[in-house]
C-alpha cells in the first residue's frame, strides 16, 4: 500500500495541475465498494477512505468536529497534528470519549488517515508522513 | 451487546452449539430451581434510615440512575436538586414519536414523519424479566407494559452466504438442529460409544428423551413426515373438508443444515438478558423516564449544562450554564453529589475528583452503536408473511430486523427497528447522513422483506455517537478488572452511578443497581457525618 500511495503521489506531481480538478492522488483505489464489506474491521484503502468511513462519525465529514453537553474536537486547522504520533497514538489507544480503534483499523490504515488528516481541512504538514511501522510501534 | 461474526461454521462451534442448545439449556433450569441463575441482586426497595435534617444532595443528569437516586434521596428526607442539560428527563431511555424532532451532533435534523401514535425507541428497547429493579420502579410508578416477542418462531434467520441469500425461518432451522442433534446422539448412543460414561437406564432414558427433544419418528431417526413437520411445518398444514390432510415438507439434510452455519442465531435468546418473557412499555421506552420525572416535578431543573465540580471538607459546589436563561452561569452548592454524567461528557467537564476516579473518568471510551427506525404503510411482514413480534437475524449491515410487539393486525402504517449493528459496522453507519442511513437500511432490509422498497413511509436512524447528550452508547473499560474500584468508590461528598458503573453495562438494570448502591455508601457516609 505505501507503495501505491507514495507512486500515486508522484504520477500526482508529473500530471499537474491539468488534472487537479479531476484525479485525486489516490484514484487508483476505489474505496466507494469497501463500506460494510467485513463486520469487524474496516477495509478501506485509502486515508480519506477510512476518514470518512469512520472518523467523519464524530469529527464530521469537514473535520469540524462538534459541540453538545460534550465536544468532539476540530482537526481542521489543528496545531496538535504537526507531528504524527499524537494522532497515531490517539487512533491506536483512544483518550477520554474517543474510543480505541486499533482493533478495527490495522497499521496501513491509521497511518494513511494520519497522514491525509495532516494534509487536509486546512492542516498542512506533509513532512514526516506517518508509517505502518510507526504505527506497530505505538501499538 | 453480542456482536455476530459473518463466517463460516468450524468444528469447534458446532459443538458448542450443541452445548448451548442441550446442555446448557438443562444447566439453567436446574440453576434456576437452586436460585442461581438470578442475574439481578435486586432485593426489593432500598430502606434509609432518617436522613441528617437539612441535608442537601445534587444530582447531577436525570436519566434512570440519577431520577433513581432523586426519588429514593428525597424519600429519605434529603433536599434534593437534579441538574439536566437537556429540556426532557430520560437520557438514553429516549423515545421518538411521530413530530419529533432530533438534531444530531453536527447539526442533522430529522423530523420524525410517522403516523400518529408511530414510535420508535433509540437507545432501551427491552426490559428483561430478571431486571427485578427496573421492574420494580415499573410497579411502583406505575408504567404500564406489555409482552416484547424476543424470538418469534415465524421470523427468519438469514445469511448472504447460505440459500442463496434466501431468509430461512426459525422455526426449519431450530427444528432441523435439534432434530439433527438427536438423530446422531441416538445412533451413537445404539452404537455403544457412550457405553462408558451411561449405564443402561441412562440410554433408554437419553434417548426417550432425544425422540422428544427432536422429534424423532419410532426408530430414532429426524426424518420428514408429520412428526417433524409438527415442529418445523407442513407443505400443506392441517385443514378442514376435502384437502384437509397435512403434507409433511422436507427437512434440511444434515450437511446442507450444518454448513449454512444459520444455527449460530438459534442460542441469541436463551441468555439471561435476552430471553422470554422479555417486556416493553406501552407507548415507548421513555414512559418510565416520564413517570419518574413526573415523581420529582419541580426538583428537576433541565437546561442546565454543568461547567464546573468542586467540593471540600464541607460541601460541593457546582457551576452551571443555563440555557434556559440566556445562557447565565450559576453557582449552587449542596452537602453530597451524585454524578450520573457519562464519563465521555464528564472527561471535558472541569472537576476536582481525585487521581484515581479521575483516572477512570478520563479513560473510559464510549461504544458505537447504530439503530434505524423504519416505518411502513403497510404490516407486510404480519400480513404477507405471518410474524407477529420477534426478530429476524441476519449477517446484512443491519444485523437485525425487529418487528413490532404491539398493534397486531393494525390497519395502520407500523414501525420496525430496521438496524441494529455495533463495531466496524456501526462506525460506518454513523459516519453517513441520517437519510443515508436509512437507504442503506432499507436496501439491505428488502434483501429479506422485497416490500420495503414499496411499502416505505418514513425513518428515523440514531446513531449514538452523535447523541450530543452522551457521545456514545455505553460506557467501556480501558481495564475493568483493574480500575472498577476506583470507579465506583464514593470520592470525598460525591460519588458516581450510571450503566458505566456496573456489571449490567447499557441496561437499564445496570444504571438502577449503581444508583441504589451508590446513595447507599453517600447515605452511610451522611449519616456518619451528621453533628460532625
Amino acid at each position: 500500500m505505501r507503495v501505491m500511495t507514495i507512486l500515486a503521489a508522484s504520477v500526482w506531481l508529473l500530471a499537474g495541475s491539468a488534472f487537479a480538478q479531476d484525479a485525486a492522488p489516490t484514484a487508483e483505489v476505489d474505496d466507494s465498494k469497501a463500506w460494510f464489506e467485513s463486520s469487524s474491521v474496516l477495509t478501506q484503502k485509502t486515508g480519506q477512505g477510512v476518514y470518512n468511513a469512520i472518523c467523519a462519525s464524530c469529527h464530521m465529514p469537514e473535520g469540524e468536529g462538534a459541540v453538545g453537553a460534550g465536544a468532539y474536537p476540530a482537526l481542521a486547522n489543528n496545531e496538535m497534528l504537526e507531528f504524527p504520533d499524537y494522532a497515531v497514538y490517539l487512533i491506536v489507544h483512544g483518550s477520554g470519549a474517543m474510543p480505541p480503534l486499533g482493533g478495527v483499523l490495522n497499521d496501513q490504515q491509521i497511518a494513511d488517515v494520519v497522514n491525509y488528516i495532516r494534509t487536509h481541512f486546512g492542516n498542512d504538514y506533509p513532512d514526516e508522513p506517518a508509517t505502518a511501522e510507526m504505527v506497530a510501534d505505538t501499538r | 451487546m453480542d456482536v455476530d461474526e459473518n463466517k463460516n461454521p468450524t468444528r469447534r462451534e458446532f459443538l458448542s452449539m450443541v452445548g448451548a442448545v442441550g446442555g446448557a439449556a438443562v444447566m439453567y433450569q436446574a440453576m434456576g430451581m437452586m436460585g442461581l441463575a438470578q442475574a439481578s441482586p435486586y432485593s426489593g426497595p432500598i430502606k434509609l434510615d432518617d436522613a441528617p435534617a437539612g441535608t442537601k444532595v445534587l444530582v447531577l443528569g436525570a436519566g434512570i440512575a440519577g431520577m433513581v437516586a432523586a426519588m429514593e434521596l428525597r424519600d429519605a428526607g434529603y433536599e434534593v436538586e437534579v441538574l439536566e442539560y437537556r429540556g426532557v428527563a430520560g437520557g438514553r431511555c429516549w423515545t421518538l414519536r411521530a413530530g419529533d424532532t432530533y438534531e444530531e451532533l453536527g447539526g442533522a435534523v430529522q423530523k420524525v414523519d410517522f403516523a400518529e401514535g408511530n414510535y420508535f425507541n433509540p437507545g432501551p428497547w427491552r426490559v428483561p424479566y430478571n431486571h427485578y429493579g427496573i421492574l420494580d420502579y415499573c410497579r411502583r410508578l406505575d408504567v404500564e407494559l406489555e409482552a416484547l416477542i424476543q424470538i418469534n418462531n415465524m421470523a427468519y434467520v438469514h445469511s448472504t452466504k447460505a440459500f442463496d441469500g434466501k431468509p430461512v425461518r426459525y422455526r426449519e432451522i431450530n427444528s432441523d438442529f435439534r432434530g439433527h442433534i438427536s438423530d446422531l446422539l441416538s445412533k451413537v448412543t445404539n452404537q455403544g460409544a457412550l457405553d462408558d460414561v451411561l449405564s443402561e437406564e441412562d440410554k433408554a432414558n437419553l434417548l426417550a428423551g432425544l425422540r422428544t427433544f427432536g422429534a424423532l419418528n419410532s426408530d430414532n431417526q429426524y426424518v420428514s413426515g408429520n412428526a417433524a413437520s409438527g415442529r418445523r411445518g407442513y407443505e400443506r398444514p392441517p385443514g378442514g373438508g376435502v384437502d384437509g390432510a397435512p403434507i409433511a415438507n422436507e427437512v434440511l439434510d444434515v450437511s446442507t443444515l450444518l454448513s449454512s452455519g444459520l444455527w449460530s442465531r438459534l442460542a441469541t435468546s436463551e441468555s439471561l438478558n435476552s430471553s422470554m418473557p422479555i417486556f416493553q412499555p406501552k407507548g415507548g421506552m421513555d414512559m418510565i423516564a416520564r413517570a419518574m420525572a413526573a415523581n420529582l416535578g419541580d426538583l428537576v431543573k433541565y437546561e442546565k449544562r454543568v461547567t464546573q465540580i468542586r467540593q471540600d471538607e464541607t460541601g460541593v459546589t457546582v457551576v452551571y450554564e443555563d440555557m434556559a436563561n440566556d445562557g447565565a452561569e450559576v453557582t449552587t452548592a449542596a452537602d453530597y453529589a451524585v454524578c450520573t454524567i457519562p464519563f465521555s461528557i464528564l472527561s471535558q467537564i472541569d472537576h476536582d475528583f481525585s487521581g484515581p476516579l479521575s483516572s477512570v473518568i478520563s479513560t473510559m471510551s464510549y461504544n458505537t452503536s447504530i439503530k434505524v427506525g423504519l416505518e411502513f404503510n403497510r404490516r407486510f411482514w404480519e400480513e404477507d408473511e405471518h410474524i407477529y413480534g420477534g426478530t429476524t437475524y441476519t449477517d446484512l449491515p443491519i444485523s437485525q430486523i425487529s418487528y413490532p410487539s404491539n398493534d397486531y393486525l393494525s390497519k395502520k402504517p407500523g414501525v420496525l427497528l430496521g438496524a441494529y449493528s455495533w463495531g466496524a459496522t456501526a462506525y460506518q453507519f454513523s459516519s453517513m447522513p441520517p437519510e443515508e442511513r436509512v437507504s442503506r437500511a432499507l436496501e439491505y432490509g428488502s434483501q429479506i422483506h422485497p416490500q420495503m422498497t414499496e411499502e416505505f413511509k418514513a425513518g428515523v436512524a440514531v446513531a449514538w455517537h452523535r447523541v450530543p447528550w452522551t457521545l456514545g452508547c455505553y460506557g467501556a473499560w480501558q481495564d475493568k478488572d483493574a480500575q472498577y474500584a476506583d470507579g465506583v468508590a464514593m470520592d470525598r461528598r460525591i460519588v458516581c452511578a450510571g450503566e458505566h458503573l456496573s456489571y449490567l453495562p447499557a441496561w437499564m438494570e445496570g444504571a438502577v443497581l449503581s444508583s441504589l448502591d451508590a446513595i447507599g455508601r453517600l447515605h452511610q457516609a451522611a449519616t456518619g457525618n451528621a453533628g460532625n
